[in-house]
């Protein structure tokens, strides 16, 4: 391994070490049992079997909307609407789920449209650049709150049900994923999230469409200047990772952890979404990972929570410390120097032996 | 008095973060009043040295010593504080600001918290003055000549009072006439008592107004001499390592029949709607090398983009091996066997994030031999590049490693084999050894040969006059977006002609051999 | 209906709804006229809206309260500039970081501050005060409209002026406006780009705690967890609508408040269901952007055009 690349990982472990340090001071300050309040932040999660599933079923939409933000940021496209695309996805799969009820074809039939409402969502900003020049990242986040508030009117006017206050019908029992482990709600999705996250890599890396889409996101005039059309990169790359997040959101919907849409407000998996893509330095492959961290995170925060008095929203401070650290290219960069400058001094030595 | 030293640069050494060592032990003495010459190709470690005594990189190793004491020049700001002024090659200026504004930037006088405009004005028009630079302080700089723009870069540096000053290739800009007039009065300068250091790879300027100078090679110095007792062959063997030759031992010309490149009336306007290339026609053969000569600017770029396609706004018709490129995508270009060695090769050359590897195949991976259906070919690429690293000897510690981590023969080498691997019908050659080092560029110049022999037609765009005279069968120079002058017989062409040419003082109205028909 | 739009009170409306997007679009605009983009606006704003309520209840002083509130939102443009130019992070990741570190960090310091869930339900914090200019309010319909508007609202209109001044008069002025469009030009004279865009991202963190203060204490009186619902978004926006010029963004954020007004009727009318009123704003924006771009866009091709 390189240098370099034994720094990026050094930088990248101590940037959440120092994350979680923070974090753990903060918790001294809030709390009145700040030490209780860590250990349960620490090992919580392996408290039991449910707890443990707990982490396993929050990495799921992690991973895919990480996945999805991978696949658009590598077009360097800073696209922000995997959050929007993910509720939109949650919500057309909650559409087809309560109205479908053919086993094994209903959650197909609702994954599927919950891609590809995804996919046109995602687009939206990326078409409104190529055909105006309006910059991706401003409309993206306008978008946001657009699928939002179209969320909230189907929810009350299109697909509520009068029986239940902000929740809409339940879904069918047929439309569901099934659980894959006893004792947990660990689901099918997993699996379906893995194999994202693979076939991400794959098409990222492997094939001739993935190596347009990083030619043009390292440098667009040499893509030009390489015949790669960029207006077709940016479409489909936007297309592709809007797909994924808003399976992700289909997933999310069918999966044992909701009976009815309840989403009244942005999750928030979309911004979950940035770091997950920043940990991996843009490559699905290691999104599971990245995703298992915060998803240990999350758990040990809601055991936290649950049992002390400090709240769930640590975890966003800790969240955003590890992204400012992770991504602070002179963090730690003096060091970085030295270790360069040591090897090209040892090659110098080596040619005048020579 | 006379030979009283002002500044000492000792033992500088200096390692970029990619690992590349720009300085190795350079030192550099500067005494008050002379006009000291550093000396040296692209890539020599001339800017790297100005830029730590400017300021804006730090050394590794060494120290500086101004007028007798140690110091550490941390920023421009610093430098500028310490008397030091720098003319950058790549004017800094601020383009919507006015003269005045740019000159008075950062130093305004003010009028309780405003800016006394008024002052303003008067300040910079009478250091104008002062040195007797005739300027119209209350233009905005986007509207003004080069040769203005860099004697307000000169005045900016005077009004905070430079004692030293730097200029980087001064005259790669200028007219002959701007050039006569800044060597006017760079003297004044001088006799005003003023330092100045006057970067160049230009000899005969050197012999024309420097005092001593400081040869490069290599990130290393060549030693310090008093100009007037070396000669121009010395200069030019320390700097490049041996005498010049001016010509490859060329084998005889064997044309094709058939014209690859057939250009008609070329008309191009760049993107602010100036007229850039004008109703230009030529013909290019199989066999031979069409040498493009010409100051920048003059269209060369917007013609080598008309013809890879990466500019589709012209009038007037290209053919590429018979067929008209108007509708042609740069894909399609590409795909007519034309390959494109382009101007810049960190802009539009190479992914420098991405892996050698990566950056071999941007012109190939669509061929069966590396890919099938959607999937790319990930061994035979692999095999490939380790074939081309050795094949083009370059430097680097596997294919995985980044291209930005490559010294810049290194990149430029990793272009021309992913150009050349194609076996390509055209090559269109912009700048293929700007600031690379002599092995690398022999190296290139020496393929683009075998590709002529081999019955490819090259055109060749190049600022290197030594270049374009060794190499060219045929030779153009580019002037306002016309062809100046044409040459069929490039032997018996002078430098001198050839640079009257290029300067617009001599204009060919009939050229001669343009098109073959 | 219309009646209801032509009235006084209607533009009065526009104005308050305008506000907090006006100081977070001169926020955006001394930033981008530096060269950074700060998308960390919409964080400046959420933690000023519980900092104005948190202080202006501890010290029992609207006036106290702004002022601490300010330099707050000062320190976090100096973190985001820290962490941008010292440490190079991108500068979208950064902010990203800091949008996120305001959505859950603003809940836990209310909780831990008063119990509060929240919303700021406890806490007695005390909000702007209205304020009649007694020349102004004889001219008639702009007397009206500006009468009785909040502080913060006359200090927006008014910061538009300083801003004009300060960016186009001062030497500083001048030195953001040089490193925003050549950052080597400013070097080269021995401007520190790098202390320029410290100053440039401290006063936009300023700007934009004026904004998120109006939110808790003038808009509404209380402080709700995300209360700043995008606005420092749309002012990213409303500023490059505007060219980057206080002006222009004056002018555009207008819209944005005639558009958050006619929300606001229509939702009183109930002329529409209310989630899509809401959308609005968004999509006033968002067409607003595609329109101005567009144009520009059209503009380009004429200028390089035959």
């Amino acid at each position: 391994m390189s240098s370099a690349k034994k720094f990026d990982m050094l930088r990248t472990v101590l940037s959440v070490a120092i994350a979680l340090l923070i974090s753990f001071v903060i918790i001294f300050f809030v709390s009145a049992q700040p030490l209780e309040a860590i250990k349960y932040l620490l090992i919580g999660p392996f408290s039991n079997k449910r707890s443990m599933g707990n982490v396993v079923e929050s990495m799921i939409p992690l991973i895919f909307t990480g996945t999805g933000v991978c696949i658009m940021f590598s077009a360097n496209q800073i696209n922000l609407a995997g959050e929007g695309a993910f509720h939109m996805g949650g919500l057309i799969a909650t559409c087809v789920a309560i109205n479908m009820s053919i086993p094994g074809i209903s959650p197909i039939v609702a994954l599927f449209a919950a891609g590809v409402v995804g996919a046109l969502f995602t687009a939206i900003p990326a078409v409104m650049k190529i055909t105006t020049t309006a910059n991706e990242m401003v409309s993206s986040l306008m978008i946001n709150y657009l699928a939002l508030y179209f969320g909230n009117y189907i929810l009350n006017n299109v697909i509520g049900d009068p029986a239940a206050s902000t929740a809409s019908y339940p879904l069918t029992a047929e439309s569901q994923l099934p659980v894959l482990v006893d004792g947990t709600r660990i689901h099918l999705g997993f699996i379906i999230a893995i194999a994202v996250a693979i076939l991400g890599y794959v098409f990222l890396y492997k094939t001739k469409l993935g190596y347009e889409l990083r030619i043009t996101g390292e440098n667009e005039s040499f893509a030009r200047y390489s015949g790669i059309s960029i207006v077709k990169v940016i479409v489909i790359s936007q297309l592709l990772g809007g797909f994924v997040a808003g399976l992700g959101g289909g997933v999310e919907m069918l999966s044992p952890i909701y009976s009815r849409f309840t989403w009244a407000s942005l999750l928030g998996y979309g911004w979950d979404a940035i770091i997950i893509c920043t940990l991996s330095k843009k490559n699905p492959l290691y999104t599971p990972f990245a995703a298992l961290f915060l998803a240990y995170l999350r758990t040990g925060a809601s055991i936290m929570a649950r049992r002390t008095d400090v709240t769930l929203e640590i975890v966003q401070i800790t969240q955003g410390i590890i992204i400012l650290l992770v991504v602070a290219e002179q963090f730690l960069s003096g060091y970085r120097h030295k270790l360069i400058a040591r090897e090209a001094k040892a090659e110098l030595k080596e040619e005048g032996v020579k | 008095m006379e030979n009283q030293v002002v500044l000492e640069m000792k033992h500088i050494m200096k390692i970029y973060g990619n690992g590349v060592v720009a300085n190795e032990d350079v030192s550099l003495d500067l005494r008050k009043g002379e006009i000291h010459a550093l000396l040296g190709e692209n890539g020599a470690g001339k800017s790297t040295l100005m830029k730590v005594l400017f300021g804006i990189e730090q050394p590794d190793q060494g120290e500086i010593v101004l007028k007798g004491t140690p110091v550490t020049i941390k920023s421009p700001q610093d430098a500028i504080s310490k008397g030091i002024g720098m003319v950058h090659q790549h004017f800094m200026l601020v383009p919507s600001l006015s003269v005045a504004d740019n000159i008075i930037l950062g130093v305004a006088p003010k009028k309780g918290i405003f800016i006394d405009t008024a002052k303003a004005v008067d300040a910079a028009q009478s250091i104008a003055r002062e040195y007797n630079f005739d300027i119209n302080v209350n233009d905005k700089v986007e509207e003004i000549p080069v040769g203005i723009k860099q004697k307000v870069e000169i005045l900016k540096a005077l009004y905070r009072g430079a004692e030293i000053l730097i200029l980087d290739e001064p005259t790669a800009v200028l007219t002959p006439q701007e050039t006569e007039e800044l060597f006017v009065q760079l003297l004044k300068l001088r006799e005003k008592g003023h330092t100045i250091i006057f970067i160049s790879h230009k000899l005969d300027e050197i012999k024309k107004i420097c005092d001593r100078a400081t040869i490069m090679r290599n990130g290393r110095s060549m030693g310090t001499y008093e100009v007037k007792d070396i000669t121009t062959q010395e200069m030019s063997r320390l700097m490049v390592g041996h005498e010049v030759s001016l010509t490859f031992d060329k084998n005889e010309q064997h044309l094709t029949d058939n014209i690859f490149m057939r250009v008609r009336n070329l008309t191009v306007h760049n993107s602010q709607g100036v007229l850039k290339v004008d109703d230009l026609s030529f013909d290019l053969k199989g066999g031979e090398v069409l040498g493009i000569a010409g100051v920048e600017g003059n269209g060369q770029t917007e013609l080598i983009d008309t013809l890879t396609g990466l500019n589709k706004k012209y009038h007037g018709t290209v053919q590429v091996m018979g067929k008209d490129i108007a509708n042609a995508s740069i894909d399609d270009i590409r795909s007519m066997e034309v390959a494109h060695i382009p101007e810049d090769r960190m802009a539009s050359g190479c992914a420098s994030t991405l892996s050698i590897k990566e950056n071999l195949f941007t012109n190939q991976y669509k061929n069966e031999k590396y890919s099938s259906g959607l999937m790319l070919k990930g061994k035979a690429m692999d095999q490939r590049s380790d074939e081309l690293i050795k094949e083009y000897l370059i430097k680097c510690k596997s294919r995985r490693q980044h291209v930005g981590m490559l010294s810049g023969g290194n990149i430029q080498k990793v272009i021309v084999a992913r150009e050349f691997s194609t076996n390509p019908k055209i090559i269109i050659a912009n700048q293929p050894t700007r600031g690379i080092d002599v092995g690398a560029a022999a190296f290139i110049r020496k393929r683009l040969l075998e590709f002529r022999d081999a019955g490819c037609a090259v055109i060749l765009v190049s600022a290197d006059l030594t270049e374009i005279f060794s190499l060219s069968d045929r030779l153009a120079v580019m002037y306002k977006g016309k062809f100046a002058g044409f040459f069929t017989d490039v032997a018996n062409v002078s430098e001198d002609e050839l640079g009257e040419h290029m300067l617009g003082i001599k204009k060919d109205e009939r050229l001669e051999g343009v098109l073959y028909e | 209906m219309w009646k209801a739009i032509l009235s006084p009170d209607f533009f009065g409306t526009i104005l308050r709804a305008t506000t907090p997007i006006l100081f977070a679009t001169l926020a955006s605009c001394v930033a981008s006229k530096s060269g950074i983009t700060n998308m960390a606006l919409e964080g400046i704003l959420l933690f000023s809206a519980l900092f104005g309520v948190i202080f202006s209840s501890i010290t029992h002083s609207w006036l106290l309260g702004l002022i601490i509130t300010v330099v707050i939102g000062g320190l976090i443009g100096l973190i985001l500039a820290f962490f941008v130019l010292n440490l190079k992070t991108d500068e979208i990741l950064a902010a990203i970081a800091i949008n996120l570190t305001a959505t859950g960090g603003t809940v836990l310091l209310l909780l831990a501050f008063s119990g509060d869930r929240g919303v700021s339900s406890s806490i007695r914090s005390v909000s702007a005060p209205s304020l009649t200019i007694p020349l102004i309010d004889k001219i008639p319909f702009i007397g009206q409209v500006l009468s009785g508007q909040n502080i913060l609202t006359w200090l927006s209109l008014v910061a538009v002026i300083v801003m004009h001044l300060f960016l186009y008069k001062t030497p500083l002025g001048l030195s953001i406006r040089a490193v925003g469009e050549n950052k080597n030009a400013a070097e080269s004279v021995g401007i520190s780009s790098r202390r320029i865009q410290y100053i440039a991202l401290v006063i936009s963190g300023c700007l934009a705690a004026f904004g998120g203060f109006f939110l808790s204490g003038g808009y509404m009186n209380m402080f709700t967890k995300d209360m700043s619902s995008g606005r420092g978004f749309i002012a990213l926006a409303a500023a490059s609508m505007g060219g980057n010029t206080p002006i222009g963004g004056l002018l555009v954020s207008l819209l944005f408040g005639l558009a958050s007004a006619l929300a606001n009727v229509m939702q009183l009318m109930s002329v529409m269901p209310y989630e899509i009123i809401l959308m609005v704003p968004y999509l006033t924006t968002l067409i607003g952007l595609g329109v101005y771009y567009y144009a520009q866009k059209k503009k380009k091709e004429r200028l390089s055009g035959k």
